[in-house]
């Protein structure tokens, strides 16, 4: 992966602060998805801002009846936490139906929904893909696409502006 | 200017004005010894294990966290050492297969691997061992099904699952 700088954010004010000064940086957290990417040359961020030491690791039940979840719950505090497992059962069985167990206990939820897409013409570099490079187009319309969701394709598509 | 934003890390940065890229001081508790490092921020845990603190038991496989072969316990739990970054664990606790012995005798999941015969090639070994150690401790599978879909992150391409499951098993009942 390339070389680049590392910073520790103190709480989410500092980590905001980092972020807005430097436009090519990147946060990390559980970084199973970003230190894989990096490896693939597919994200080479100049800057890490790690952000797992922060406090966000709490689930909580709000007083409307919600559930609020700290961006850096671990997936497997997640899918084992006692009120989510008896009131959230299919969020629970879904965590624990992806990954393994070693990534989902790195893994924090808020990365989770970050992830970027697994297709293996994205973590190609060498092959066009819109989602990497807009208007590169889409190696996976005529390529290998067992394992992907493509629903439908158009020109828009093809172009990256869908 | 004090550096406020980097307590435990001398090199690191805490704004993009003035720093630059250099080497970490990381203070790591690996098998129960404290560890010091100065190194590159972008050194995977596993990279470190093995190249800088020459724990070779900790395999490279897939380098990408998909087979296992790295696992290691980061405070208590299994976590692909390839996929994380040193730096970002000062203070933190990794065993490493080399630290799960105590004096002179294999941790009983250890010894439960060699009574099953549970390998046969061993590259994924001491994965699948650091694997079986957090789910025993973790305590939450109680049936086969429970300890194949707990190290199902632990790909053997000899295929000695079977042998593996029952060294689990026995393992289990023993602690």
């Amino acid at each position: 992966m390339n070389n680049f700088q590392y910073s520790r954010a103190q709480d989410v004010a500092d980590a905001v602060r980092q972020s807005a000064a430097d436009s090519s940086a990147r946060f990390i957290a559980g970084g199973t998805n970003l230190v894989d990417l990096m490896k693939y040359d597919v994200e080479r961020p100049a800057r890490l801002i790690d952000i797992s030491h922060l406090p966000l690791r709490t689930v909580e039940e709000t007083p409307d009846g919600g559930l609020r979840i700290g961006a850096l719950v671990p997936n497997s505090d997640l899918a084992w936490h006692s009120h989510v497992k008896d009131r959230y059962p299919l969020l629970s069985s879904a965590i624990l139906a992806g990954a393994s167990t070693q990534l989902r206990n790195m893994a924090s939820t808020g990365g989770n929904l970050l992830q970027r897409t697994r297709c293996l013409y994205f973590y190609d570099v060498a092959t066009p893909c819109n989602k990497r490079k807009p208007g590169s187009g889409c190696s996976a319309i005529g390529g290998i696409n067992r394992m992907n969701a493509i629903l439908g394709t158009s020109a828009g598509f093809r172009r990256g502006r869908a | 200017m004090a550096d406020s934003h980097a307590p435990a890390a001398s090199g690191v940065a805490s704004d993009g004005a003035s720093s630059s890229i250099g080497k970490i001081s990381v203070a790591l508790l690996v098998n129960g010894a404290r560890r010091q490092l100065e190194i590159a921020p972008w050194t995977t845990l596993l990279d470190a294990l093995r190249d800088r603190l020459h724990l070779t038991g900790t395999k490279k496989g897939c380098d990408h966290g998909q087979c296992g072969a790295c696992t290691v316990l980061l405070n208590g739990r299994p976590i692909n050492a390839c996929l994380t970054l040193v730096v970002m664990h000062e203070g933190a606790e990794v065993t490493t297969v080399e630290g799960l012995a105590g004096d002179g005798n294999l941790h009983p999941v250890q010894q439960a691997f060699i009574d099953h015969d549970a390998f046969q090639c061993g590259y994924c070994t001491s994965g699948q061992i650091c694997s079986a150690v957090g789910l025993i401790r973790e305590g939450r599978a109680k049936t086969r099904d429970d300890i194949r879909e707990t190290m199902s992150g632990n790909i053997c391409r000899c295929g000695a699952y079977p042998n593996i499951v029952a060294a689990i098993e026995e393992a289990m009942k023993a602690t």
